[in-house]
C-alpha cells in the first residue's frame, strides 16, 4: 500500500518533469508568472496611474483632485521657466556625477582586478561594499558636517594653509556627495567587466609594441565600455530621482526634479503636478536607455 | 570564480534597490466619523496622533500627559503650513487626531472639511485665554470654534553676535549682500508676507496696508526683492533643526527665525541673539485642532485640556520662547524661571498683540471687498519661482 503510493506519486512527479521538459514554454510559463504578476501589477499600474494623475488637476481651494483630463499640469511645466532651469540643473548634476564617477571607478576597477593580490582582492572588494551597508542618511549627514563651515575640511584646509573652501550647502557639496554615494555602483559593473577582458588579448596587444597606454584606449576602454554604460544607468538615475541629498547638502539653488516632486507631493498636495514633473525624467532616462542599449550596456548586465 | 562574485553582488544590491523601492507605498483606510459636538469627555483611546511644530511635543508635558491619561502621544514635527495642511488630508485624513495648525492653515483646513467643531465648554481653561484668542477669526467661523488657541509669538531676526556687528536694527540687513552666502531664510510661500511687511515700509508709494493681502502689483514689488535677496542666501531652511544646525557650524550667521530656533541655540552656548527689527515683525497664533476623522476624541480633547493649563502653558512659552494664550501662565512662568513673564510678554498690554502681523492664507477678496487680491496658490508659484 505504502509502496503503491510512493510509486504512484513518482510516476506522477515524472509525468510532471516530462510534460515540462516536452513544453519548454510551459517552464517559461511557470518561472515568470510571479515576477511577470508582480511586474504588471506594480511596476506597469504604477506608471499608468503616474500618466493619468499627471492629465488630473487639483482643486485649489478644497485640494480635492479633479478627475477631467487636462494638459494644464504640462503647460506649466513647459511655460514657467524656473522648472526648466531645475530639469536642466537636475540633468547637469546627474551627468557630471556619472562622468565622476567613471573617471574614479575605471582605474580602481583595473587596479582590483588585475594588479591586486587575491588577499587584497578580496579587502577592495569589501571596502566597496560596506558604506552600502550604513544608511544612506547617516552618510548624508556625516558629509553635512565635514563640508560645514566650522568642519573638518576646512579646519584641515586651513592647518595646510590653503584657506577655507567654504562649499557646504552649494552644488559643489551636492557633486562631491552623490558622487560618492553612488561610486560603489559604478565600480562593480566596471570591475566585473575588466575581469571579462582576457589576459591573452592584452598580452597580445603588448607583444605588437602597444604601449600601456594605446592597450587602455584600444583594447580595455572599448571592452569594458559595457560595463561604464551598465554603471552609469545606475549612477545617472538615482541622481535624477534623488530629493535627500539637495535638502540636506544643498544650498540656495539646489532645487532638484526630485525636490519640486516631493513638494507637490509632501507640501502642496499637487500630485498631478507633480506626476506631469516626475515624466521628465522617465523620458530622460527612456532615452538614456536606448542608447545604453546601443553601447551593448545590457550584455554586461 | 571572481567574476561570478562580482556579479553576484551586484544582483544582490539591484534586488535590494527593488524591494526597497516596493516596499515605499503604503496604505491606510479611515472612516470619517460624524461631527456631533460631544458633550463630556469619555475615556481615552490609549492613543494620539499629532501633526505639530517642532517643540511643540516637548517630553517635559507630554511625559507627564501620558502618565496621568495613559494615552500614548506619537508627534509628527511638520515643517510648513502647507506641510501640515497635506498632512491632515492624505490618506482620506483619518491618519492624524490634532494638529498645530497656524493662522494660514486653519483656514484652509476648515473650508476644506479636514476639521471639526469643538465644544470650548469642556475645555475650562479657555475661559482664562486672552480675549483676542477665543474666539480669534482665524478658529472660529459664524460662532462655531474649531480649535483651541495655544500659544503665538513674532517671527525674529536670528543672528550670531560674534559675527554680526554693529547689531543690527533693521530687516535690511538679510537684503542686503552684506552678509552674502550666510543668510538664511524659511523654505516657506508665507515669507513673502516678510518682504511685504519689509516694503509697506521702505517703500511707502507701494500702498502695501496688509502683508497678506497683496495686489499683483505689491506681489511683483515683494518677489522682486525676495528674487535680488537669493544670491545672498545660504540656504532655505525647511525645518527649524536645519536652520539651527546652519547657526551652529558657522555656515548662517543672520537670518529669520523662530524663537525655538533662539532658545535651543542659546542652550547650546552659540553666541546668538533674536530682535524685533523697526519695521515690525510676522507672527503666528496657533490652534490646536481636530481632525473631522479623527480615531481618538477623547485623547484630544484630554490633550487639549492638558496643553491649556497654566502649568504646561508655562512649561511650553518658556521652552520654546514663545506667549501663552492663557493668563493665569504668567505667575507660574516667574516659578519656572524668574522674570520669563516679562521677556515672553506674557502679561503684554493689547498694543503688543496688535504690533504682530500674523500669519494667514492669502485670499482673492481684499478686506475692501473686492476681488484684485492674489491668492495663496499664486504666493506658492511665486515662491517656487524665487528659491528654484
Amino acid at each position: 500500500m505504502a509502496a503503491e503510493a510512493i510509486a504512484a506519486s513518482s510516476t506522477a512527479r515524472s509525468r510532471v518533469s516530462a510534460a515540462l521538459f516536452r513544453r519548454p514554454w510551459l517552464r517559461a510559463v511557470l518561472l515568470l508568472s510571479a515576477p511577470g504578476a508582480w511586474f504588471v501589477l506594480i511596476y506597469l499600474a504604477a506608471l499608468v496611474l503616474l500618466f493619468v494623475s499627471a492629465l488630473w488637476r487639483v482643486d485649489p481651494l478644497s485640494g480635492n483632485l479633479v478627475h477631467t483630463f487636462t494638459l494644464e499640469n504640462f503647460e506649466t511645466l513647459v511655460k514657467t521657466p524656473v522648472y526648466r532651469t531645475i530639469a536642466l540643473r537636475t540633468l547637469g548634476i546627474a551627468a557630471a556625477v556619472t562622468v565622476t564617477d567613471v573617471v574614479l571607478a575605471v582605474p580602481f576597477a583595473i587596479f582590483a582586478a588585475r594588479l591586486a593580490s587575491k588577499r587584497l582582492q578580496g579587502f577592495l572588494f569589501v571596502a566597496v561594499l560596506i558604506p552600502l551597508w550604513s544608511s544612506y542618511l547617516v552618510r548624508v549627514f556625516a558629509w553635512r558636517l565635514i563640508l560645514a563651515k566650522d568642519g573638518i575640511l576646512n579646519w584641515f584646509l586651513v592647518k595646510v594653509g590653503i584657506g577655507a573652501a567654504n562649499i557646504g550647502y552649494t552644488n559643489w557639496a551636492m557633486w562631491i556627495v552623490f558622487s560618492y554615494i553612488w561610486l560603489p555602483f559604478m565600480i562593480l559593473p566596471v570591475w566585473s567587466a575588466v575581469e571579462r577582458v582576457p589576459e591573452s588579448v592584452i598580452e597580445a596587444s603588448g607583444d605588437l609594441g602597444a604601449r600601456s597606454g594605446r592597450t587602455f584606449r584600444s583594447i580595455v576602454l572599448p571592452m569594458i565600455l559595457p560595463g561604464i554604460a551598465a554603471g552609469s544607468i545606475f549612477t545617472f538615475s538615482l541622481t535624477l530621482g534623488d530629493f535627500i541629498t539637495p535638502t540636506l547638502v544643498g544650498g540656495a539653488s539646489s532645487q532638484m526634479i526630485g525636490n519640486v516632486v516631493y513638494q507637490n507631493v509632501g507640501v502642496a498636495n499637487n500630485v498631478p503636478f507633480a506626476a506631469a514633473f516626475a515624466t521628465v525624467p522617465l523620458v530622460i532616462m527612456g532615452l538614456y536607455l536606448t542608447a545604453a542599449r546601443k553601447l551593448g550596456a545590457f550584455e554586461a548586465l | 570564480m571572481k567574476l561570478a562574485r562580482v556579479d553576484w553582488a551586484l544582483g544582490a544590491v539591484l534586488a535590494v534597490m527593488i524591494v526597497g523601492a516596493s516596499a515605499c507605498g503604503s496604505s491606510s483606510s479611515s472612516k470619517p466619523s460624524s461631527a456631533g459636538l460631544p458633550s463630556k469627555i469619555g475615556a481615552g483611546e490609549g492613543q494620539l496622533y499629532l501633526v505639530a511644530w517642532e517643540g511643540y511635543t516637548q517630553p517635559e508635558w507630554v511625559k507627564p500627559f501620558e502618565k496621568s491619561t495613559g494615552c500614548v502621544v506619537h508627534s509628527k514635527y511638520a515643517g510648513s503650513s502647507d506641510e501640515m495642511v497635506t498632512l491632515m488630508r492624505q490618506n482620506g485624513g483619518g491618519q492624524y487626531d490634532m494638529v498645530s495648525a497656524s493662522g494660514d492653515a486653519s483656514l484652509r483646513l476648515i473650508d476644506g472639511g479636514d476639521v471639526a467643531p469643538v465644544n470650548v465648554a469642556l475645555v475650562p481653561e479657555w475661559k482664562n485665554f486672552i480675549p483676542q484668542l477665543q474666539s480669534p477669526s482665524h478658529n472660529t467661523v459664524n460662532g462655531t470654534h474649531y480649535g483651541i488657541s495655544l500659544q503665538w509669538g513674532p517671527n525674529t531676526l536670528l543672528y550670531n553676535t560674534k559675527s554680526v556687528k554693529p547689531a543690527p536694527t533693521s530687516w535690511a540687513e538679510i537684503y542686503s549682500p552684506k552678509y552674502k552666502g550666510e543668510i538664511t531664510v524659511p523654505d516657506n510661500p508665507i515669507q513673502i508676507a516678510d518682504a511685504a511687511l519689509y516694503l509697506s515700509k521702505t517703500q511707502p508709494s507701494l500702498g502695501i496696508e496688509d502683508p497678506y493681502e497683496l495686489t499683483e502689483r505689491q506681489l511683483d514689488a515683494a518677489v522682486e526683492l525676495l528674487k535680488k535677496q537669493h544670491p545672498y542666501i545660504k540656504k532655505y531652511w525647511s525645518l527649524a533643526s536645519d536652520e539651527i544646525e546652519l547657526f551652529k557650524n558657522g555656515d548662517a550667521v543672520i537670518g529669520a527665525a523662530w524663537p525655538y530656533q533662539y532658545s535651543t541655540l542659546v542652550a547650546d552656548h552659540v553666541p546668538v541673539k533674536q530682535i524685533i527689527p523697526e519695521q515690525g515683525a510676522t507672527g503666528w497664533a496657533d490652534t490646536w485642532m481636530l481632525s473631522a476623522h479623527a480615531k481618538d476624541p477623547n485623547c484630544a480633547y484630554k490633550w487639549v485640556n492638558w496643553v491649556s493649563s497654566p502649568k504646561v502653558q508655562a512649561e511650553q512659552a518658556i521652552s520654546y520662547g514663545e506667549t501663552p494664550v492663557n493668563t493665569k501662565a504668567c505667575p507660574i512662568m516667574e516659578e519656572l524661571s524668574k522674570g520669563s513673564c516679562v521677556t515672553y510678554h506674557a502679561n503684554a498690554p493689547a498694543s503688543y498683540f496688535d504690533s504682530i502681523k500674523f500669519w494667514k492664507t492669502p485670499v482673492a477678496k481684499c478686506d475692501n471687498g473686492r476681488s484684485e487680491c492674489e491668492d495663496y496658490s499664486v504666493w506658492q508659484q511665486k515662491w517656487t519661482e524665487v528659491t528654484g
